[in-house]
């Protein structure tokens, strides 16, 4: 079980809610997307929805934006019930994941179309689309056009247009999806600064749970449309509720049934992420030629098994270990020395692991 | 892919003798409306513009050209509305029996011209002569609405399969209304579509004469029935002359703009 731990965020006195998603529940003719949803966005919060395609994350996205009517349930923006209201009346923007820009308008009258629909004054408008498009780093592309741009810079666009009336609350589907790997991670901490310079809530549809962990407050995960697991990263990470928690969210070793017995020792369905487990030396536990700090004696759980896959993967070496009994485990170890020669496939090799992390799931 | 010399030699030659059976005929039109001899003796004698200046006072070549002008315009004008709206409803929606309404939207443009003639005139004459509707104009308009339609159809088909829908969903998502939506993203992506569409529309029922000939009563001449009539008369012969070349003009133009506009034009009949 997920441990239920209080938390106080760093600088809210009163956490007020933005978004608030009451027993929701919406049918696409006999499919269900979502499934009775409650779910709390706070004031300020950076939200992300993290689960693989299909599981009605971006349905739940477009519910929350007004593209969506659900089939039953209660919608609030900011405490004001808007299940009956259209887009357009809701105090939220939507960066999609095509970005969606006007391919006739510039750029600077895409970010000003927010302005525009509202009657502001020429000058004005033009004035916030500027500084709009200098909070994403796009002085000088005023006068392009989004088809002049690269990937990256019509994300930029998408998201200044999205900001320019400050929304009380910014709903982003999948907006890195289309960027390479480089790109992506140097959006990830832009959009994390972003959220903290604006102090805007950020609502994050996403599959990839990097992104999830790196840039979120709370995450929450989700499942053939209903949430698994709401919480901050770390706990979600360290302490998944469920065996699809721990298996979607990093990678983890998932014992089950007899293999839990000769595994962990006890029964039931464990969790132990790759990261936790320690390779040792079995013959001279003293000489540790895997350069891990010697077991404590206590509270830790140590078996023996026989390497049979080894792949190096840069800053990290991962183990595939064959157990007695035919179980395999995956084990991750921090290349912070090189790797000895003595380990290589078909090496015998000792594990332990706190058994503090070999958690139990409810399967 | 790479050709060897022959086989880019013939096939050279083989497009320039397919283009020069279409474009020669036409060349020779043009040509013989300046031919200073009546009966268009080859090589021309010689040039002159009494056939455009007689055209020009030709009262019955001035009516047709009215009448194709109206005909065009209105038909062009219905087919702009009903097309679109048929677009939308079959691109932007789903609803039972879409794929049909696709299909019987489209097909009035396969139909050989004259069982759709032939079937309009007898629907015409059991529906509309009772009630006091005779035989003119309006019947010409609704004959060639019926085929421009389905161009509208398919121009504005193309463009909507190319417009992410999510544009009129940012823009409400951006907190504009419904007709601002329509003003400032939707109409303003469709515009060339639409401009390309009526275009190919207009040019399609200037130039028709098959359900023309079927839907007209008998005052009612569009320029191509003016010419089919005139053609045996000697002495309109040079006039008719100018008239095909200027239809040849004034198709040449919006075909030849309206493929600027869209590249991706499911054309059809022209």
């Amino acid at each position: 079980m997920a441990e239920t731990e209080t938390r106080t965020r760093t600088g809210t006195t009163a956490t007020r809610t933005a978004v608030r998603l009451e027993a929701v529940t919406k049918d696409f003719g006999t499919v269900r997307a979502v499934d009775a949803v409650d779910l709390t966005v706070h004031e300020g919060e950076f939200f992300s929805l993290l689960g693989p395609s299909g599981s009605g994350k971006t349905t739940l996205l477009r519910l929350v934006a007004g593209f969506e009517q659900p089939t039953a349930g209660r919608i609030e923006l900011a405490g004001q019930d808007v299940t009956a209201t259209p887009p357009n009346r809701r105090d939220a923007h939507t960066v999609f994941q095509d970005y969606a820009l006007f391919p006739h308008m510039t750029v600077e009258q895409n970010v000003a179309y927010a302005l525009t629909v509202r009657g502001v004054r020429k000058a004005e408008r033009l004035a916030r689309a500027r500084e709009a498009l200098t909070t994403v780093r796009l002085d000088g592309f005023a006068a392009r056009r989004p088809a002049e741009l690269s990937g990256g810079q019509r994300q930029r666009v998408a998201l200044a247009r999205a900001l320019v009336d400050r929304p009380a609350v910014l709903l982003l589907d999948e907006p890195l999806g289309a960027l390479d790997l480089a790109l992506r991670q140097e959006m990830q901490t832009e959009l994390k600064e972003l959220q903290r310079t604006t102090g805007i809530t950020f609502l994050l549809v996403t599959h990839d749970q990097d992104e999830a962990l790196t840039m979120s407050d709370r995450i929450a995960v989700v499942r053939d449309g209903r949430i698994e697991q709401t919480g901050p990263p770390v706990e979600v990470y360290e302490r998944p509720a469920t065996a699809f928690v721990a298996g979607f969210v990093g990678t983890t070793n998932l014992l089950r049934g007899e293999a839990a017995v000769r595994v962990v020792g006890r029964p039931g369905t464990y969790s132990i992420r790759p990261e936790r487990i320690l390779l040792t030396d079995p013959a001279e536990p003293s000489a540790v030629p895997l350069v891990e700090p010697e077991p404590p004696a206590d509270g830790r759980r140590t078996v023996t098994g026989r390497i049979t896959d080894i792949v190096h993967a840069g800053a990290h070496t991962r183990f595939t270990i064959a157990l007695p009994h035919g179980d395999r485990l995956t084990v991750l170890r921090q290349n912070l020395t090189g790797l000895p020669e003595s380990a290589r496939p078909g090496c015998e090799i000792g594990l332990s692991w706190d058994e503090k992390d070999a958690f139990p799931v409810p399967s | 892919m790479r050709l060897s010399r022959t086989a880019r030699v013939v096939l050279g030659c083989v497009t320039v003798a397919g283009l020069a059976i279409v474009y020669v005929p036409l060349l020779l039109v043009l040509l013989n409306s300046f031919n200073a001899d009546r009966s268009f003796g080859w090589p021309p004698s010689g040039l002159t513009g009494r056939w455009w200046r007689a055209a020009l006072h030709s009262d019955g070549a001035r009516e047709a050209l009215l009448t194709s002008l109206e005909a065009g315009l209105a038909a062009t004008a219905i087919a702009l509305v009903l097309g679109t709206l048929a677009a939308y409803a079959v691109h932007r929606h789903r609803f039972f029996g879409r794929r049909t309404v696709s299909f019987l939207l489209v097909l009035p443009i396969a139909l050989p011209g004259i069982v759709s003639g032939i079937a309009l005139n007898a629907a015409f004459r059991t529906v509309l002569d009772p009630i006091g509707i005779g035989f003119g104009l309006f019947t010409v308009v609704v004959g060639h609405a019926t085929f421009c339609v389905v161009i509208v159809f398919n121009n504005i088909g193309a463009r909507l399969r190319r417009i992410a829908p999510s544009l009129a969903e940012a823009s409400a998502d951006l907190g504009a209304r419904s007709w601002q939506t329509f003003r400032y993203v939707t109409f303003p992506a469709m515009r060339s579509a639409l401009f390309a569409g009526g275009l190919l529309a207009f040019a399609l029922s200037f130039d028709e004469i098959v359900v023309t000939t079927f839907t007209a009563g008998p005052g009612t001449r569009t320029l191509p029935i003016w010419i089919y009539e005139n053609l045996a008369r000697p002495h309109q012969a040079p006039v008719v002359n100018v008239v095909a070349a200027l239809l040849i003009l004034v198709s040449v133009v919006p075909v030849y703009i309206a493929q600027r506009l869209s590249s991706d034009t499911a054309g059809g009949r022209l």
